[in-house]
């Protein structure tokens, strides 16, 4: 398998992969195989944290899928990436109830501090990627962003920049 | 929990829970009672405040003083007051506390629940009143609201099937299966009035009917939980908080229309609403009200997840089907509609309806269509039974919405139909954030538009949102204040609408785009006059020409905002000028001889723009500042204004 791309322990990972699929059932035959596509990205995302070609032909060719419809289904939908992440991902909330309360400021504000555009590579030493999401449903705290899966609520541009730095000296 | 296999051994089951509820249900409020209930707010707003912290540390207390035989913690969903969150609501004590932090347990249970006596500083402030209570019925917030399809959120723990069952959960379900045939299911709905609460209004029972009306062996319902409406979190809160309501509603609208299968197509953004709801499919399952044969009769049905993966389009039903199979989410013409062979699921007939729409379904199944209806502002024409023949004006239940933007009470609040959007804003949302003065509410998200001041009183239903310009949508507010810029609103949507689009039609595709262009020329000083005439027509031909739902509402916002507030887009082509003050370009921050040399602002620039000495009036360097406003924030003298 190629995997020259991937980081070490691609292997163990198309395991942990192959057996989610497997676990499903999948028939050539079944003509609504197709059906399982997206929830089997999810897995594979979650696994390598991204959806680079290598994952994307392996989920193609174990659902009996092309390559093409497989290549299109990642890039119609936001939540598949194909670029790697950081070790921490900062969503920052752009939905129109955190947008209204400053999140423009906040983003730029931290992008100029990270030195990054949000929805680009991450950071040189790996360790912060930006992304802007819509809405996490938590409006009551706008602006809020997400690092790794943790909100942080009635942010300004300053306290988002302290934040940011608390995960720094973590490393 | 045993197997549910008759509807005796429902309301067998019944019996058995309802003393679960005894504690919360109860009028008499007693603050020396021994048994007590602590219910904390397990929604994402309060989640993200650390209530999970907050209730470790509430148990761990109560254990310190021996009390956990006594006391007992619970997890709800949503209480709807988000602004205020963490919710902390001790019973039967009726005592409601706000913004508690995992550091206010102890004096919780030490001072209320040891002491019995109340901790004052953590009471709302009515502003009413300017006085701090302890009953949530006579807030402002709660006092104009009928809690009905939020019966259950913030009362029940949602992980726990018993407590909806207690509360008459799956009563309705019961009353389908053994009292009714699927025709009468389906009159039923028709005559209560309820239309798609997603926002386009369309009658849920007649949606029904079509799809009752397809003979076929494999049909499926679906309930549309793809909450894309940035700003908009209905739906959240109720899988959140009462996930068995959704799928007792798509267990009575299988049964109506006849399918087997059922599918929740939800946001993989809602991480939490998603793990609740598979803990209660699986639940349901184990209690035998998922499954075949469900409480013995001949019906069976079971439920699946979909995830979405972040696309605002999946929320159009074709789109939906679409991604459910595996494919980009991309829109189809109808006829045919999902209803009709070939058009639904794996071309099956498919019925899809939202998240709110199926938690009103078991109330009007159980307390009836009649006392249904007259919740509102509907007029309706009936026949000589009864039945519904045509609306004539309003609509009838009750809506959520999710207040959001420049309001005092951010939360979600449910109020009946015909209710004005004053009362929505001032008594219930407590007014404008800051004091400040209202400009105007977006409804409707993307899709819809802006009302202002001189509509405030307009009754809130389809129709009369409609005719102002705007749509109730799926019951998204946002309210704007005096420093909001409505073009920068239009264009931070259109900015919206064009990352959404599909890319399937040209007129959104390329449209979307064009009209973002103009807007950000607008916002940045760089259009004339000309450029408006040129939006107005790009606007309307895309709203004539674009294939689905998304293209033809996108333009909407620029629409409003043009016929609302037309004069703010001339101070911006004309004079170069922002009325609000927020479109970056259009300004210079600059410090007027008020400035004390107290060199605060020099202290919190971030990028060095500001040079002085101490004590004498400082300069910012235009060409370092990247106008963040932090020096106006710092300044205690008030002397850098926007020019």
């Amino acid at each position: 398998m190629c995997c020259t791309k991937l980081s070490e322990g691609a292997a163990a990972k198309f395991a942990e992969l192959d057996a989610f699929i497997d676990g499903l059932g999948i028939q050539r035959t079944d003509e609504r195989r197709r059906g399982r596509l997206i929830q089997v990205l999810h897995r594979a995302q979650e696994i390598f944290g991204y959806l680079p070609r290598e994952v994307q032909s392996h989920v193609a060719k174990k659902l009996y899928l092309s390559e093409a419809h497989v290549s299109g289904v990642v890039s119609f939908y936001n939540y598949f990436t194909t670029e790697p992440k950081g070790k921490y991902c900062i969503n920052i909330c752009m939905g129109t109830a955190c947008y209204v309360k400053g999140a423009e400021k906040v983003l730029s504000e931290v992008e100029r501090v990270l030195g990054v555009k949000s929805d680009t590579a991450p950071t040189p030493d790996g360790l912060f990627s930006i992304s802007s999401l819509r809405c996490v449903g938590a409006c009551g705290l706008a602006p809020v962003m997400v690092i790794n899966g943790k909100v942080y609520g009635k942010l300004t541009p300053a306290k988002a920049v302290e934040i940011v730095n608390e995960y720094k000296k973590l490393g | 929990m045993n197997k549910i296999t008759s509807r005796e051994a429902l309301i067998n089951a019944f019996n058995a829970a309802k003393g679960k509820l005894a504690l919360r249900c109860t009028d008499i409020h007693d603050i020396n009672a021994a048994k007590k209930e602590i219910l904390c707010c397990g929604g994402t707003g309060c989640h993200a405040s650390n209530s999970q912290e907050l209730m470790e540390n509430l148990r761990k207390y109560i254990k310190e003083n021996g009390l956990e035989n006594d006391v007992k913690v619970i997890q709800t969903g949503c209480f709807g007051f988000c602004a205020q969150g963490p919710i902390v609501k001790v019973m039967p004590d009726n005592v409601f506390y706000v913004q508690v932090t995992p550091d206010d347990a102890k004096e919780i249970v030490e001072s209320h629940i040891v002491g019995k006596k109340l901790v004052e500083r953590l009471l709302y402030v009515e502003p009413q009143l300017q006085a701090r209570i302890h009953d949530y019925a006579k807030m402002s917030f709660y006092a104009k609201q009928k809690r009905i399809s939020l019966r259950n959120c913030g009362m029940i723990d949602p992980e726990d099937i018993e407590e909806y069952i207690a509360n008459n959960g799956f009563q309705a379900l019961a009353k389908c299966l053994f009292e009714m045939t699927p025709e009468t299911v389906v009159q039923e709905v028709l005559n209560s009035g309820i239309c798609g609460r997603g926002g386009a209004g369309f009658p849920t029972g007649l949606k029904w009917r079509i799809a009752a009306g397809v003979k076929a062996e494999e049909k499926y319902i679906v309930c549309n939980a793809d909450e894309g409406d940035p700003g908009a979190f209905m739906d959240r809160s109720i899988m959140e908080g009462d996930p068995q309501s959704i799928i007792e509603a798509m267990s009575i609208g299988a049964y109506a229309i006849g399918a087997r299968h059922g599918l929740v197509y939800i946001r993989a953004e809602y991480p939490l609403a998603v793990n609740r709801l598979r803990f209660a499919i699986k639940q349901a399952r184990e209690a035998g009200l998922l499954g075949n044969n469900i409480m013995g009769s001949d019906f069976s049905f079971d439920i699946e997840i979909k995830l979405g993966a972040g696309a605002f389009v999946c929320g159009e039903e074709t789109a939906l089907i679409h991604s459910m199979e595996g494919m980009r989410g991309e829109p189809t013409t109808k006829p045919p509609f999902p209803a009709n062979i070939g058009g639904g699921y794996w071309g099956c007939s498919t019925n899809v309806n939202n998240v709110e729409t199926y938690a009103s379904i078991p109330v009007i199944i159980c307390k009836g269509a009649d006392w249904y209806s007259k919740i509102g502002n509907w007029k309706v024409e009936r026949d000589e039974k009864g039945h519904w023949v045509k609306t004539i004006s309003g609509n009838s239940g009750t809506k959520f919405f999710a207040l959001a933007g420049q309001i005092n009470n951010v939360g979600l609040v449910e109020v009946p139909m015909g209710t004005t959007l004053r009362e929505i804003i001032f008594e219930i949302g407590g007014g404008i954030d800051g004091g400040r003065e209202f400009k105007a509410v977006q409804t409707g998200g993307p899709s819809g538009g802006c009302i202002t001041k001189e509509n405030l009183d307009t009754p809130i239903d389809y129709g009369s949102l409609m005719r102002i310009g705007s749509m109730m949508g799926s019951g998204g507010m946002i309210v704007l204040s005096d420093k909001d810029c409505m073009p920068a609103m239009a264009k931070f949507y259109l900015g919206f609408t064009k990352d959404e689009s599909c890319g399937k039609c040209t007129p959104c595709r390329i449209g979307t785009r064009r009209m973002l262009e103009m807007l950000e020329a607008i916002c940045d000083g760089k259009a004339d006059e000309k450029t408006l005439v040129e939006l107005e027509d790009l606007a309307n031909t895309v709203k004539d020409t674009a294939l689905c739902g998304l293209g033809q509402t996108a333009p909407n916002p620029i629409l409003s905002t043009l016929r609302y507030f037309r004069d703010e887009y001339i101070a911006h082509v004309r004079d170069k000028k922002c009325p609000a003050g927020t479109c970056t370009k259009l300004y210079q921050l600059v410090i007027t001889d008020a400035c004390k040399g107290c060199t605060k602002c020099a202290r919190n620039c971030p990028v060095g723009a500001i040079t002085g000495t101490v004590k004498q009036q400082h300069v910012i360097d235009q060409s370092k500042c990247i106008k963040c406003n932090a020096c106006i924030n710092a300044c205690p003298f008030k002397a850098i204004v926007k020019k």
